[in-house]
Formats: C-alpha cells, sequence, structure tokens
C-alpha cells in the first residue's frame, strides 16, 4: 500500500529525514517510535502534505500512484487521514457541518451518494458515543473549548466516519488519561481490517499495550535504526533509546 | 509558508461582481461646490424655503469645519471642488410615477443586481426604495403599505408630502454640526428614504433601500430617515454597489433612526461599494454617519456587513435616551487587497436600565486594514446600564493589520461594562485540517470565515443571511470566483 524510498526531507532547510525507507501492507500496523526530534512527526507531515515540509529526495509510492504528487485534499480523498498531534479549533463552524462537508468531499470523490441529513446525524450519533462523547458535542465548534481528551478523541470519530484506508495517528496517546487510552485503542482497533494500514507515531509503550502493532521501527536522526515485532517496543521501554545508538555505533 | 500565503491571497482575489456600468443619459452637475450648488439641489428637488435655509446654513457651517484625522485610514486629501454633487438619469417631466414610466435600463440595472423592482417579481414580502446616483428611481408596495399606514418613499418626496414630519425629525439626532461629513450631507444631500411607521403598527414587510452609483466623479450623498412611532416595528435593510472605476468616488450619507417609546427599529446593511483594485486604485470612500434615538422600552439594532469601499469609515450608533431602551451593533467588516475600513459604534446610555450589546468581526486580508472603533459611554443617570462587547479579528496572511480602539466612559458606578477582544489568524493549521479532511481550499476558507462571522449573520433578515454568505463567499474565492 505504501512504499517509501530513501526519503529526504527539510524543514526551514534544516534536514529532518535524511534517507527513510519503510514499506507499509494493508491489513499492516506500524509503529513508529523514536526519541524527540528524530523526525517521527515530520515523517507524518511529509505523509499528509503540509506546507513548510520539503522532500528533497526519494519517493513515496500510495496504492500504486506517486503520493507526493498529490495536494493535501486529494491525498485525504484518497484515503489518507492524519490523527493530529494538536487539533486545532474552527470557532463557529459546527462540528457537525465541519464532519458533513468532509465526509462529502471524501465520499463524493469515491463516487458514493451523498447521506441524507438524517443518515449522515445517525452516523454521526452511534459514532460519538462508540468513543463515549456526547453528541451534543457534534453541536459545538470544532475543537472550541474542547479538553485535550475531547480533541484527540474527536480526532478519531473522523477518521471512524471517513474510514480511510492509511491512517497516521500522530502522538495521538500523547496527553491522555487511562479511560480515554482505552477508547481511542478501541477506536483503532475498530479499524483494523485486512483492506486497511495504520501507522501510529508514538513516545511511549504505552498505547501498545492496546493497540498491538505488526511492527515496530524506532527512528533515530532521520533513518530507521531498528525494526521489528512488538517486543522491540518493549525492550526500548526497558532499556531506553540509547541502547540502540550504542548498539549501532 | 510564503507559499501557503500566496495560496490565501490568490483565494482572497475574489472579482467584483457588481462593477459594470449602466449606459444611460444623466443630467449631472458640473463639478463644484459652492452656496449655487446647494440652492441648484434645493430648486431641482422643488424644496420649501426652509429646507434651503437649512442646507445653507449647513453649507455655511461646514466651511468653518475640519476634515477628521483621527480614524486609522490613509488617503490623499479630497478636492470637494472636483466632484460633482447631483447626477440623475435623465427623464421626462417630473419623473416616473409607475413602473411603466421607468427607463427600461434602469429597471434592467437593478434586475442584473439581483433587485427586480416588478413586484410580481419581487422578493417576497420585501418592499424596496431605489436608488440611482442623486434619485430614487422607484419605490414598491408602497400602496400595501399605505393599508398599513406605513410610509414608504424617496425623502424628497416626504419633504412634499409630509413636512410636518421631515421638519420634526430631519437632523435631529444627526445635527449638521455633528462631524463634517454629516455637514457636508446636510447641505447637498440629494436622495434616499423615508419611513414612517404609526403607533402600534407591525410594518408587514421588510422596507429595503437598493443604492447604486453609477455616474462619474459623482459623490452619492443620501439620507434616510426612519421614524418608528410608538410601539411600532420595523425592519428595513440597505444594499449598496457601484460600477468598476479608477478614481475615488465618495459616499457620504447620514442615517437617522428615532424609536419613540417601546417601538422597534432592526437596521441592516449589506454594503458592497467598489473596493478598488488590488493595488488601490479605484474604489469608494464610505463615510457615514449613522445613529438612533431609543426612547423609553425601545430598541434599536444595527447589523452590517462591510465587504466594499476603498474606505469605510462609519459608526452606526444608538444614544439610549429612555428607561430601559436596548442598543445593539453587530458587524462584519472584511477588508481585503488595499481596502481600509475604520468602523464600529457609539453606545450613549442615557436611561436607566439601559442595555448595549456589541459584536464585531473584522476580517482582514492581503494587505488590508481594519479597525474596531467604538465608544461606550455611561451616563450620570443611566443607574444599572449594561453593556457587553465583543471584538474580534481574523487575519488572513501575514501583511494585514487588525486594530481594536475600545473607548468606555462610565459617569455612572452602577453600571456595567464588559469588553472582549480576540485576535486570531486563519491559521495555515486550520487550512491544513480542512484539507486533511477532503476539502478545497477555497471552501475551508469560506468555511472558516463564516464560522467566524456566524454570530452576526445570524441576526440578520432570513431574506439576506444567505445573500451575505455568499457575498463573503465571492469576496474570498478568487481562484474559483
Amino acid at each position: 500500500m505504501l512504499k517509501i524510498a530513501n526519503l529526504h526531507a527539510t524543514v526551514a532547510d534544516t534536514p529532518i529525514l535524511k534517507g527513510l525507507n519503510l514499506e507499509i501492507n494493508a491489513g499492516e500496523v506500524h509503529a513508529i517510535m523514536g526519541p524527540n526530534g528524530s523526525g517521527k512527526s515530520t515523517l507524518a507531515a511529509v505523509l499528509a502534505g503540509r506546507d513548510g515540509y520539503e522532500v528533497t529526495a526519494g519517493s513515496i509510492e500510495y496504492q500504486g500512484r506517486d503520493l507526493l504528487a498529490l495536494a493535501v485534499e486529494e491525498r485525504a480523498r484518497a484515503g489518507v487521514f492524519l490523527a493530529f498531534q494538536y487539533p486545532v479549533e474552527i470557532p463557529g463552524v459546527s462540528n457537525m457541518e465541519f464532519l458533513r462537508a468532509s465526509l462529502e468531499a471524501v465520499r463524493s470523490h469515491r463516487g458514493e451518494p451523498n447521506l441524507s441529513a438524517v443518515e449522515f446525524m445517525k452516523l454521526a450519533r452511534a459514532t460519538s458515543q462508540q468513543l463515549q462523547l456526547d453528541p451534543e458535542f457534534l453541536k459545538r465548534g470544532v475543537n472550541e473549548g474542547f479538553s485535550g481528551g475531547e480533541k484527540k478523541r474527536n480526532e478519531i470519530l473522523q477518521m471512524l466516519l471517513l474510514q480511510p484506508n492509511l491512517a497516521i495517528l500522530d502522538e495521538t496517546d500523547s496527553g491522555l488519561d487511562i479511560d480515554a487510552l482505552q477508547v481511542v485503542a478501541d477506536g483503532v482497533n475498530a479499524l483494523r481490517s485486512p483492506e486497511r494500514a495504520i501507522i501510529m507515531v508514538t513516545h511511549y509503550q504505552r498505547l501498545l499495550d492496546y493497540v498491538v502493532p505488526d511492527y515496530v521501527h524506532v527512528l533515530a536522526d532521520g533513518c530507521i535504526l531498528r525494526s521489528g515485532g512488538p517486543e522491540l517496543a518493549l525492550e526500548l521501554e526497558a532499556k531506553g533509546y540509547g541502547w540502540l545508538r550504542d548498539d549501532a555505533a | 509558508m510564503s507559499k501557503n500565503l500566496g495560496q490565501l491571497d490568490r483565494m482572497v482575489h475574489g472579482a467584483y461582481e457588481a462593477g459594470w456600468t449602466t449606459d444611460i443619459e444623466s443630467d449631472t452637475l458640473a463639478p463644484g461646490l459652492n452656496e449655487d450648488t446647494v440652492r441648484f439641489i434645493s430648486a431641482r428637488k422643488q424644496e420649501p424655503d426652509w429646507l434651503l435655509q437649512w442646507r445653507l446654513k449647513a453649507f455655511r457651517h461646514w466651511q468653518t469645519m475640519v476634515h477628521p484625522e483621527w480614524a486609522h485610514v490613509h488617503y490623499p486629501a479630497i478636492d470637494y471642488q472636483s466632484i460633482s454633487y447631483y447626477s440623475a438619469p435623465r427623464r421626462p417631466g417630473d419623473g416616473p410615477q409607475s413602473l411603466d414610466e421607468v427607463d427600461p435600463e434602469l429597471l434592467r440595472t437593478y434586475e442584473k443586481l439581483g433587485i427586480p423592482l416588478h413586484e410580481r417579481a419581487a422578493l417576497a414580502g420585501v418592499a424596496v426604495d431605489a436608488v440611482f446616483d442623486s434619485v430614487s428611481v422607484v419605490t414598491t408596495f408602497k400602496e400595501k403599505l399605505g393599508e398599513a399606514g406605513v410610509i414608504f418613499c424617496p425623502i424628497s418626496e416626504a419633504v412634499r408630502e409630509h413636512p410636518e414630519l421631515i421638519r420634526k425629525y430631519l437632523g435631529s439626532v444627526v445635527p449638521f454640526r455633528d462631524n463634517f461629513f454629516a455637514g457636508l450631507n446636510s447641505a447637498v444631500f440629494s436622495d434616499g428614504s423615508f419611513v414612517y411607521v404609526p403607533k402600534g403598527v407591525r410594518c408587514p414587510m421588510e422596507l429595503s433601500t437598493y443604492f447604486r452609483i453609477n455616474a462619474r466623479n459623482t459623490g452619492q450623498f443620501e439620507r434616510t430617515l426612519i421614524v418608528a412611532d410608538e410601539g411600532s416595528h420595523v425592519s428595513y435593510l440597505e444594499g449598496c454597489t457601484a460600477p468598476q472605476r479608477d478614481e475615488n468616488q465618495l459616499h457620504a450619507a447620514v442615517v437617522e433612526l428615532i424609536a419613540l417609546k417601546g417601538a422597534e427599529i432592526k437596521y441592516s446593511t449589506v454594503q458592497n461599494w467598489y473596493p478598488g483594485d488590488a493595488d488601490g486604485r479605484g474604489g469608494i470612500y464610505n463615510f457615514v454617519t449613522k445613529r438612533g434615538i431609543a426612547h423609553a422600552n425601545a430598541k434599536i439594532s444595527w447589523t452590517q456587513v462591510e465587504t466594499g469601499s476603498a474606505i469605510t469609515w462609519k459608526y452606526p450608533s444608538v444614544i439610549l435616551q429612555g428607561d430601559n431602551a436596548v442598543g445593539e451593533f453587530y458587524s462584519v467588516a472584511l477588508t481585503r487587497g488595499m481596502q481600509q475600513a475604520d468602523t464600529g459604534t457609539k453606545m450613549v446610555h442615557v436611561g436607566r436600565n439601559t442595555r448595549s450589546t456589541i459584536v464585531s468581526k473584522g476580517i482582514s486580508a492581503m494587505r488590508a486594514e481594519n479597525a474596531y472603533r467604538g465608544l461606550v459611554h455611561i451616563g450620570a443617570g443611566a443607574d444599572n446600564a449594561r453593556n457587553h462587547t465583543q471584538c474580534d479579528s481574523l487575519l488572513i496572511g501575514d501583511r494585514c493589520g487588525a486594530h481594536t480602539f475600545p473607548y468606555i466612559e462610565s459617569r455612572n458606578p452602577s453600571a456595567t461594562v464588559e469588553h472582549e477582544a480576540t485576535t486570531s489568524k486563519v491559521g495555515d493549521d486550520q487550512l491544513f485540517l480542512c484539507r486533511q479532511r477532503g476539502l478545497d481550499p477555497e471552501k475551508a476558507v469560506s468555511m472558516i470565515v463564516n464560522g467566524f462571522c456566524k454570530q452576526v449573520f445570524r441576526e440578520l433578515p432570513m431574506e439576506f443571511a444567505v445573500e451575505a454568505g455568499k457575498l463573503l463567499e465571492v469576496s474570498l474565492e478568487g481562484a474559483v470566483g
């Protein structure tokens, strides 16, 4: 589904990613771990096409297409979803209105008919209940006055509605208490399927107790330093990142 | 970053859709301003002597006044001798008495602007007074309104038909000594609308005036007077457009509202004068004085959506004269290109238990400047007066400016005055979130801006809330417009 080859990327002319290679197949869940500044969030931003992140070399192939040639919204409609680390507020635009517009954009790209207002309401309500969010909050402005946990759950709500092919979760676990983490993890697990792939960018092993990945990659200084199974995350938790670096040196 | 700004810029480069001209023969007075100009206008309108004398007094006083310099706007000095003060479409005799006599070219003009003047085609429930340059060309639904006792006509006609009302109220809220532009307007005002709603009557229709500047080098100096007698209710809307021209044109209007005991006036403006091009060439100077007086238990509510004009200088205000009077001001001001706006309100609390609400939303894009300027004055007798002000600015890109100048004067310790202000950016982050969820950048910006303005749009009459949203979209789209 996703093939990243020799990816180099800069932010404000500073090289961050330096020759990253990664291949992800449908049905897989990959965890990307690594210390601060290793390039985890840059990778997520580059995949989504955020401005300010410049790819200087390498390629990204997504479902056989050149992902880098697509605009941000084209990637989104093609099924690339990014759950934000810091979801922004859009005051005055109701969550409902926003979700509906975005679902319509994605569905019309897929050639699916728009849901009626009633069908959409039903779906949105059911999904928010699944995430233990009060349906009242669908009427509030996008992320407006939401707590940190609510914002993260709202990201998962959007993900479940849009049913992406490739979901990228950028430190979705940070700032969540244990109950919220469970809810978010249930949401992510609900999305797992043989047609979909999930990338979880995370700092901690904690989330991986709830969403068990197929592969764990450790990113350091813009490259993947080591890849392994879920046991690699546990080892990291015990020994810290320093161990790997010393090992590599 | 710069790449993103470029995109935002393209998006706000909307085309001005009302920029065409009407090819029509006009009687236009040669440029220049002296007492003869004032006499000419008064004579052309067959005014009684008292009004001519009032105009002359205003003119003489205006000559002693100085041009205001305090606003946060910049423009070269205006040469008042280079402007024509009167232009009217040529017509036989005394002018049209019915739609059949109106020049079809004028009807087409309004039709093209989305304002059909034939009553059968008109917007349901909306009566229109159409003002073209210096004259009113037609007022619709006069008969139907007449049945309810409501007077809705051009002010020049009201001077002839209802002199007692005009004499009593003209200049009673905005005297000609008030300010430079009000003085000028009082001397040379041409046309505008007059509304009188009798005691206890709820006006059966929305009233609206549609102002169009067409002639070159001509100023428009309209004058609107609305009197809502005790316990009555009226909702009024004005719309404004002008052709695209390279030179600046002056629009200096005065609007006076009188809400007697228990009356309610809702006054909405959708102002879309030609804003000038992206480099600041041309556009209307919109220097307007709007003020209402609310007697006991009366309510005056101003709602404005300002997207046009090269420069906007206006402060629709309410004097809360009587006890329990209510004043409201809801404003959206969008500036883009080189537009400048210095707008806000004055709430002058005189009576006891008076309440005022101010909600101002300023949006600046590209190199535009947008300032909110508001005064809340609580007089010594205004026991328990309350004001709440909310003033939000939204910036699109990083070369525009937003400024807030709130003035609060309280002479009564029992008053409550609250002021909230925020400034935010249509951030790259918001735009990225929307696009990451599959939305077009144009749709994203328009959604963000509409969300920002929602609180104000809610206050517009239903027929126009949608229009206002669309207008904002046209103003912002550019790339797809």
